[in-house]
């Protein structure tokens, strides 16, 4: 390692006394929330999904590693997540066979040690360069590995993948994980230990040096640190939490198959990634709640429910191009100045419009999914609630109506909000 | 044996043309731009929806035309609107634009034509089999593809490099600030080069449409390869990209032709057939089961030898 | 750190979304989940078999339900996908649906299977039967079947008996090619043909025997030229969708004129794509009549009532009929929606479908035991088109449903 052993580390042992209870607050909040909220949210579907978001947690927070802090663009990071899901998945075949001693509760150590053995082989060639030959390299060892889980179906299963039992394994602590509720509660620990460890990476000398060498990698050169060997081990740290969160598929799935590690699933993470902001530690922790939840639900209301992700997609890079976390964090003087109250009358009335529009063009689409795709015979349709005719002239002028006022209600709302922001967030003293 | 050989070539030539129309466009959009542009294949599907429509009413010659100048206007307000806003928010934030593109055009497409493929079909004046040998013929369209795929070559290479505006064009690749000063409008030479693009993934479209099916999913079955292109042939290099999509595109059909499996070859070097027990998976694996993962393979090769890509100046 | 605060508050305020938004359950109906693609690359063939459960429910609504209550279809989007699947599985456990149909690709039938197994031997209070109506992956209902799942469509094998059944009596076949897809269904089919052929034909040489990336094939023009340079007389093929489309079209264009054994050759515009050039060069091998040249009269009842509804599809799966009918036959024989005494009625059931062939439950696997049909495309004498095209499928022979039986390796080990 050709890093100075004088760099003084960074890292939260530094903060002392009552200082040091307020940096652990958020994560001691955080581990409550985890916690209550399975008894919180009592609906049959809601542990499922949350099993799903924490693990798109964990992978998200690794991507960022790549993104956010070391400036990697990466379409292949589902190779990581993937061949460490795989290698658990065997590791927890092996166990139930009797072969290994491995509780459940650790095999996501082993899907990340498979992670970060991958990245260690992929990560000696890929992270010679930075920029667009990064990102190209990563595509092809992403495109090269998806079509090679199909050929060698020996260890990836082929199409079907590999299956595996949780209920199989050697108990820990009398746990059989055979309930979703357990398994929550496993994911959620993980989640928090390994979004734990990337905050810690982040405020190691190494971790501040990854975005030194995203920003400048000639600086970084002459403070003396190899540009090759920080965005090397950037990448290892973040194929290691991929590794987790693939193992934490394996427990929940019990399946892992070649799509885990095709291009869909690494264009996931990256847009799951940059929605939720890749500015800001938490961004990666929204863009992956909002992002699964919209992904397993949605598709349960609409037939058309990729189009309104599509439109999303384009609405956040126009309007919120820093993301979620971003937009929150644009806040934060207003917060300190204790002027967001304000705000939130301006901000009612924009969203007020902003959902008339979007129920407008929403009602219109759906009417032309309706026509284009449902019963001749049909010829009423459930939307918002009420029975609309989409064979007749009036919804559709109705619909078009609502989202021309909602549009032009937004040309009037929008500045209002934009102003009072502007107000709320301007430093005091100043005018 | 003569006959795979000879139609592997024909075949070959024909997708690799098809894959330059398409790579000819985004290495332009992409040298200049710096932009992954994820929604050019969108308008490929584009060109083919909108000349099948057409050819309904208009016959497919006028269509040929008519539908690539469409998608080019389409692709020309896709960044005017929409790409130049969101420029200044960097990389990212322009390629996540185009996946979103991508997505609405899939979507739209398949809200507005339905999910079944459509008939598109070829036209009748080309649909005989130009040639018979060896047993299996040649169809007329293709040599119609190979055709027009050679004479866009010549034509773009012609304004690249002959002509004023294509001067202007090869400098802002390059050094888009000095051409600025110069008092060109730099962003209208981007909006004009992302029309083009567009338009010539347009054409593509109108012409592939026939042959390899139209259905919603046609811009997906293409995926990344046309990026592959690019960035063997090295950014902003017709050229390069003209020669690596023919080779992507001979390489690729010979590997189907090849019944060669990895067995075959480790034997045929000596490896005792004893491995073969330990290395199953990899032993049975034959040359065109791998047919498509060699492009990928390629593309890592030559970015490790040769970052800037094979006729390629610059990495980014 | 506010960031952190904010996030566990948006994460507290989305998850009461998510408490929130499932809709009241109505108990006033039997509900039946539906898990296939409705929405992506497959949404077609997903909403096509969608709208022909809606269609066989309504006509047993119609008819009074079932002990008093009406039927209900969950359709639940799983994208083709394994991980959806299973994701759309935890709903239909969690919502306390006792019965999931399914049937588009063995992969994503590989994965609920496992899957409902697992969860019935976790959970016996809420046990959950997969009715597997399309994936026709043999091992389903051999090494890797168990009590709680049905399949209402004949298996790889039985189809590919009665093909080579045809292929063993044209006597001018010497020499066949073999081309499917690289999955689990793609091999099964190769390797049944493979066996098959050696038995009843050893005469007949297997020329080329390949498997190809499934989906990702942009042009069949090097595959067919394989097989032209091998000298074949025949394909046998069990390629669906696009790639189906892909090698018919290649076909056409390279002036291979042999003729085609397929297994999906039809409909979901795959009729259209070939249209002429494929009459009487194409042949499928179905589970249920054709419905031409000569209709039974219930079955083109049928398809002429579901035309009228979607002028744009075809009934192309007359199992979903069978299966629907089957489940609510034992629903009211068990007297209840409890998934192992449904699953108890079930084996053994008998019933007359649409084509008028009586087809049987069998008990020591769960496979739907039934006659099977080989057609061709062609436009002529055809009643029922597909893909509205004008052209169809014409029955060209039929085989027995005690000659078209298979034995199984399944061990079937019931509940107590």
């Amino acid at each position: 390692m050709s890093a100075p052993a004088t760099a003084r580390p960074l890292a939260v042992g530094r903060v002392a006394g009552a200082g040091r209870l307020r940096a652990y607050a958020p994560w001691i909040a955080a581990a409550l929330v985890l916690a209550a909220l399975p008894h919180v949210i009592r609906t049959p579907v809601a542990v499922p999904v949350m099993n799903q978001m924490g693990i798109a947690i964990v992978f998200a927070l690794s991507y960022n590693m790549l993104l956010g802090q070391g400036g990697m663009l990466s379409f292949g990071h589902a190779v990581y997540f993937g061949l460490g899901g795989f290698i658990a998945a065997h590791a927890l075949n092996l166990a139930g066979r009797g072969g290994l001693y491995l509780p459940v509760p650790l095999v996501p150590l082993v899907g990340g040690l498979g992670g970060l053995l991958c990245a260690v082989v992929f990560g000696s060639f890929s992270t010679t360069r930075a920029g667009t030959v990064f990102a190209m390299i990563s595509l092809g060892v992403g495109e090269l590995m998806a079509a090679s889980s199909l050929i060698f179906d020996r260890f990836f299963g082929g199409e079907e993948g590999i299956t595996t039992n949780r209920a199989k394994a050697p108990l820990l602590f009398g746990l059989s994980f055979t309930r979703d509720r357990e398994v929550y509660y496993l994911i959620a620990f993980w989640v928090l230990v390994a979004a734990a460890a990337m905050y810690a990476f982040s405020r190691t000398p190494i971790g501040r040096m990854a975005n030194a060498v995203r920003d400048n990698p000639e600086r970084a050169e002459f403070v003396g640190y190899s540009q090759r060997w920080v965005r090397y081990v950037s990448f290892c740290a973040a194929g290691l939490f991929a590794g987790i969160g693939g193992g934490l598929f394996a427990i929940n799935y019990e399946i892992l198959t070649a799509e885990n590690m095709g291009l869909t699933a690494s264009g996931a993470v990256l847009l799951m990634t940059y929605i939720g902001g890749i500015g800001s530690f938490v961004g990666p922790v929204l863009g992956a709640v909002v992002f699964t939840f919209l992904q397993s639900m949605l598709s349960d209301y609409t037939g058309i429910w990729l189009l309104y992700l599509g439109v999303l997609f384009l609405a956040t890079v126009l309007f919120v191009p820093a993301g979620l976390a971003g937009l929150l964090m644009l806040h934060a003087p207003a917060w300190r100045a204790r002027r967001l109250a304000g705000l939130i009358g301006p901000y009612l009335v924009a969203a007020a419009v902003a959902l008339v529009a979007a129920a407008g063009i929403v009602g219109l689409l759906e009417m032309v999914h309706f026509v284009a795709s449902a019963e001749t015979t049909r010829a009423t349709k459930r939307l918002f609630g009420i029975s609309v005719a989409p064979r007749t002239l009036t919804p559709w002028l109705g619909f078009a109506a609502l989202a021309v006022a909602g549009a032009l209600g937004l040309r009037w709302a929008g500045p209002r909000a934009a102003a009072a922001f502007a107000e709320a967030s301007r430093p005091d003293g100043r005018r | 044996m003569l006959q795979i050989a000879f139609f592997s070539v024909l075949n070959g030539l024909v997708y690799g043309m098809l894959l330059f129309m398409l790579s000819s466009g985004l290495t332009l959009i992409f040298g200049m731009m710096g932009v992954l542009n994820f929604a050019h294949a969108g308008f490929y599907m584009l060109g083919a929806y909108f000349a099948y429509t057409m050819g309904l009413y208009l016959g497919f010659w006028p269509a040929l035309v008519l539908a690539p100048l469409l998608v080019g206007l389409a692709g020309a307000l896709v960044e005017r609107c929409g790409l130049r806003r969101v420029h200044r928010f960097g990389h990212v934030a322009e390629l996540i634009f185009t996946f979103g593109v991508a997505l609405v055009i899939e979507e739209a497409v398949a809200l507005l034509w339905g999910r079944p493929a459509k008939t598109y079909e070829v036209p009748t004046l080309l649909d005989f089999p130009l040639f018979r040998v060896f047993g299996s013929s040649f169809p007329a369209y293709k040599a119609f593809m190979l055709l027009v795929a050679v004479a866009i070559f010549l034509f773009i290479f012609a304004i690249l490099t002959r002509t004023r505006a294509g001067l202007i064009i090869q400098a802002s690749l390059t050094h888009p600030g000095m051409v600025a000063m110069l008092g060109h409008n730099v962003p209208r030479v981007f909006m004009v080069v992302f029309g083009i693009g567009s338009a010539l993934a347009g054409l593509a479209g109108v012409i592939a449409g026939p042959v390899l099916g139209t259905f919603p999913g046609m811009a997906q079955v293409l995926g990344s390869i046309v990026f592959v292109v690019v960035v063997i042939g090295g950014l902003g290099s017709l050229t390069g990209a003209f020669v690596a999509s023919l080779l992507i595109g001979i390489v690729q059909t010979f590997a189907v032709a090849l019944d060669v499996s990895v067995g075959n070859v480790l034997m045929a070097a000596g490896v005792p057939s004893a491995a073969s027990a330990a290395l199953h998976d990899v032993w049975k694996v034959t040359i065109a089961q791998v047919a498509p993962i060699m492009p990928f393979l390629l593309l890592i090769v030559v970015l490790m030898v040769r970052p800037t890509g094979l006729f390629g100046t610059r990495e980014s | 750190m506010p960031r952190l605060k904010n996030a566990v508050i948006l994460t507290v305020v989305l998850a009461t979304v998510i408490g929130l938004a499932p809709a009241a359950i109505p108990q006033d109906s039997i509900r039946i989940a539906y898990i296939d693609p409705l929405s992506g690359p497959f949404a077609a063939t997903g909403e096509n078999g969608l709208n022909q459960f809606r269609y066989a429910a309504d006509a047993i609504n119609k008819a009074g339900g079932v002990l008093g209550k009406k039927i209900e279809m969950v359709p639940l989007d799983n994208k083709v996908s394994p991980q959806e699947s299973l994701i759309q599985l935890k709903k239909v456990v969690g919502d306390r649906i006792p019965f999931v149909f399914q049937g588009n690709s063995s992969g994503v039938a590989h994965a609920i299977s496992d899957a409902v197994q697992k969860h019935n031997e976790r959970d016996a209070t809420n046990r959950v039967l997969y009715l597997n109506y399309s994936a026709v992956d043999p091992a389903l209902t051999n090494d890797k079947c168990h009590f709680w799942h049905f399949r209402f469509d004949a298996h790889a094998d039985m189809k590919m008996a009665a093909l080579t059944d045809v292929i063993q009596a044209n006597r001018n076949l010497k020499k066949v090619y073999i081309l499917g897809q690289d999955y689990s269904f793609g091999k099964a089919v190769a390797e049944a043909a493979v066996g098959m052929l050696g038995k009843k034909r050893p005469d007949v040489q297997v020329v080329g025997n390949e498997l190809h990336p499934i989906g990702k094939v942009k042009d069949f023009s090097p595959y067919v030229q394989k097989i032209v340079a091998s000298g074949a007389d025949a394909v046998i093929t069990g390629n669906w969708g696009a790639d189906m489309i892909g090698l018919a079209k290649a076909a056409n264009d390279g002036g291979l004129k042999v003729p085609f054994y397929t297994y999906y050759a039809a409909s979901d515009g795959v009729t259209a794509a070939i249209g002429a050039a494929g009459i009487d060069r194409i042949r499928l091998v179905h589970e249920t009549h054709p419905g031409n040249p000569t209709p039974p009269k219930p079955l083109s009842d049928y398809i002429t009532g579901y035309r009228k509804l979607h002028p744009q599809n075809d009934v192309n799966q007359p199992r979903i009929h069978t299966g629907l009918n089957m489940l609510v036959l034992a629903i009211k024989k068990a007297g209840t929606t409890d998934a192992d005494k449904v699953a108890a009625a079930l084996e053994g059931l008998e019933y007359t479908n649409l084509g008028g062939d009586q087809v049987v439950m069998r008990r020591e696997d769960h496979q739907l035991q039934m006659p099977i049909y080989i057609s061709v495309h062609t436009n002529k004498g055809i009643k029922h088109d597909l893909d509205a095209s004008g052209f169809g499928l014409s029955l060209e022979s039929k085989v027995e449903r005690d000659k078209a039986t298979q034995p199984s390796t399944c061990k079937m080990q019931r509940p107590r």
